[in-house]
């Protein structure tokens, strides 16, 4: 994760890269849903970019790989709701049986 | 914090120093020198922030340096100049 001269592998100002390739994208609802709780949140002063960021940047090199950008996000947030007492893991968990119950779609967790 | 304040200096350096966790100022930059370009903030230590903490009030500045001064022999326009903000904590005097 860390080169011998402490430079961490998310500061990559300088390093070889290749051409940007302007690609097309959209945003699919639940990252829609990730960004305005993360906007939420932050109005509520439960973080700041700065710690989203810091758990990004702890999550290590192989993140980029194996996550995508909203997957990064929505772990960050979490670590730093729990560090910030808002829900216990327990809860969370509860939760997310709860939620994994309702279908995996949209269209089920609606109409059962 | 016992040190001038930066507004009355002109040349900077960067400091080079590697400490482990969230730290805003990029290391390609550490250890460059460039000149003030204005002063902005204060805005919390984001050194801070980052764990949960309030920040201290810290000055913020925008930092001038020029690509030659960067990226040495490898720059292709070395007098094209690149900004950069940097925390006052980061900057010593020249």
């Amino acid at each position: 994760m860390t080169d011998f001269n402490g430079k961490r592998w998310h500061d990559m100002g300088g390093a070889a890269a290749g051409p940007v390739v302007p690609a097309e994208h959209d945003f699919a609802l639940w990252e829609k849903r990730v960004d305005a709780l993360m906007v939420l949140c932050s109005t509520k002063g439960l973080f700041t970019v700065d710690g989203l960021r810091r758990a990004i940047e702890d999550m290590g090199p192989d993140v980029f790989e194996n996550t995508t950008y909203y997957d990064r996000w929505t772990a960050a947030v979490n670590q730093n709701l729990i560090e910030a007492g808002i829900y216990t893991l327990g809860e969370l968990g509860a939760k997310m049986d709860e939620v994994t119950e309702r279908g995996d779609t949209y269209g089920q967790a609606a109409h059962g | 914090m016992g040190r001038p304040p930066m507004a009355d200096l002109d040349r900077v350096r960067v400091r080079k120093m590697m400490p482990p966790g969230h730290v805003r100022t990029p290391a390609y930059l550490r250890g460059k020198t460039g000149w003030i370009e204005r002063q902005l903030g204060p805005f919390g230590n984001p050194e801070q922030q980052a764990y949960g903490l309030r920040g201290d009030p810290l000055v913020l500045y925008r930092v001038r340096f020029t690509m030659a001064e960067v990226w040495g022999d490898g720059a292709e326009r070395p007098d094209d100049t690149l900004d950069a903000e940097i925390y006052e904590h980061w900057l010593e005097p020249v």
